[in-house]
């Protein structure tokens, strides 16, 4: 039996949480909130989002999704444009290739591995960036927004987990 | 048939494999396409992003409010933790000003008795617009500010970006209802500054972190720490003697300068057109501009 209209466009609104709400960390990732430091750490939040939806929805935000989000990032926060849509293709890709091993694991292992590909991500967005501006950039302040990007991993893992709960438990 | 059927379907399975490969070359190559693009026609990007930036401007003007009360309320925490200190500091700071101002007017009579006789011609009054910071994308990478205010509004590329009188960086950036505003922090910001009181010629520049570099510094290089530096008069975009910072820690052909304003405490900044180096006044929008200090000569 065919749903109903309505009922298919609950699924269809239920299936833009991932996109949508990647979406919403960039544009959170530029908000003045006027603490020290935060402006460092944000940008970094839709890689997570990228990462956890490629291993368990990645029918809902595909390659080509991450690279939209990834344009938009560099658009807004100035960097060079193709250097955040191309990491985030990348982490999409290799992730969502993976993922039948990630499934089964612990988040131990989502955790080390996200460290692995973060690590990844954080080195090439430097490399082009350098390369792009032509000019090194300082390595350490690209070293303490990787530290903070892991170190925030457990805490993003699970309020995306309860938004996967609570809107994609049977969509 | 059902072997049949799962054959169809391995097909498709694999069909949509094909087309998810050849979608992914596909935008590999778009985003290295674009990277060249940025490269070799900055122009174009800069007009692209510009127009972007200016559809997303509402939305950031709509949550600049709910921002600026979580900003409120980290101030609020910040000056609390800092209220002692801060008083102390404050006191010792309005004894020294009282001297300083008793000094001030001393001079400010001499010079008006001095202009007097020199018959000389004073500065014309610059152009400014006070707008509300609504969007902050400092990263490792780079150091800039979204602003409310556009080319609708009289904003041009080059215009200074103060906070109170402190210089705080210049747009690189303008869309019709919003502008880029770079900090002085950005790796990619030089601007020629001075010494005030050596007057020596130096490039700060930034390091996308908080403090600013201070290099080539030109003739006397003695530095100290504590030297308040200041924008000078050879680039000729900015006027001479807009504080930046004090000089807080020197080394080897180079020195270090801390900012007296932290792009974090930005909520409101002030872009100002002094009609130098070439840059465009401001056209008269509807009461948005206003000269400042009308009645003073």
């Amino acid at each position: 039996m065919k749903p109903s209209p309505w009922v298919r466009m609950d699924i269809w609104v239920r299936h833009l949480v991932p996109f949508g709400m990647t979406m919403g960390l960039v544009l959170l990732s530029v908000m003045p909130v006027g603490l020290p430091g935060y402006a460092r750490i944000a940008p970094m939040l839709p890689v997570m989002a990228v990462y956890y939806w490629a291993i368990y929805r990645p029918d809902l935000l595909p390659a080509w999704a991450a690279f939209a989000i990834g344009l938009l990032a560099d658009i807004l926060a100035g960097t060079p444009l193709g250097v955040n849509a191309l990491v985030l293709l990348l982490v999409q890709s290799v992730t969502a290739s993976q993922r039948r091993f990630f499934l089964a694991k612990s988040f131990l292992v989502a955790w080390w591995a996200f460290a692995i590909l973060a690590a990844g991500a954080v080195g090439l967005s430097w490399l082009l960036v350098s390369l792009l501006d032509g000019r090194l950039i300082g390595l350490g302040s690209v070293a303490v927004e990787y530290v903070v990007m892991v170190g925030l991993f457990p805490v993003l893992t699970r309020l995306l987990a309860q938004m996967q709960l609570a809107f994609l438990k049977d969509v | 048939m059902r072997s049949k059927a799962s054959g169809a379907m391995g097909r498709l399975a694999t069909a949509r494999q094909t087309v998810q490969r050849f979608a992914f070359v596909l935008l590999l190559a778009l985003a290295f396409f674009l990277m060249i693009l940025g490269r070799a026609d900055s122009a174009l990007v800069d007009r692209v992003r510009a127009a972007v930036v200016d559809t997303v401007a509402p939305v950031f003007h709509a949550l600049a409010r709910p921002a600026g009360a979580v900003a409120d309320v980290a101030h609020q925490i910040r000056d609390l933790a800092n209220l002692r200190a801060d008083n102390v500091r404050l006191r010792e700071e309005n004894a020294r000003l009282l001297r300083w101002e008793t000094v001030a007017r001393h001079l400010e009579d001499e010079n008006e008795i001095l202009r007097n006789q020199l018959n000389y011609v004073p500065d014309p009054d610059p152009a400014y617009l006070t707008t509300r910071v609504i969007g902050d994308m400092g990263s490792a990478y780079g150091q800039s500010m979204l602003l409310g205010a556009g080319a609708r509004n009289g904003v041009r590329k080059g215009q200074a970006v103060l906070s109170g009188q402190t210089l705080v960086g210049y747009i690189s950036n303008v869309g019709r209802r919003s502008s880029r505003l770079l900090l002085l922090s950005d790796i990619n910001a030089h601007i020629p500054v001075m010494i005030e009181s050596t007057h020596a010629r130096a490039i700060l520049s930034g390091d996308n972190r908080t403090r600013l570099r201070l290099s080539y510094v030109a003739g006397d290089p003695t530095l100290r720490i504590g030297d308040r530096v200041v924008t000078s008069v050879s680039g000729g975009a900015f006027p001479p003697g807009l504080p930046i910072g004090v000089i807080s820690a020197v080394g080897d052909h180079v020195a270090w300068v801390s900012p007296y304003v932290h792009h974090y405490q930005l909520q409101y900044v002030t872009i100002v057109d002094y009609g130098l180096g070439g840059i465009q006044t401001f056209p008269d929008t509807a009461g948005k501009l206003h000269r400042r200090g009308g009645g003073r000569r």
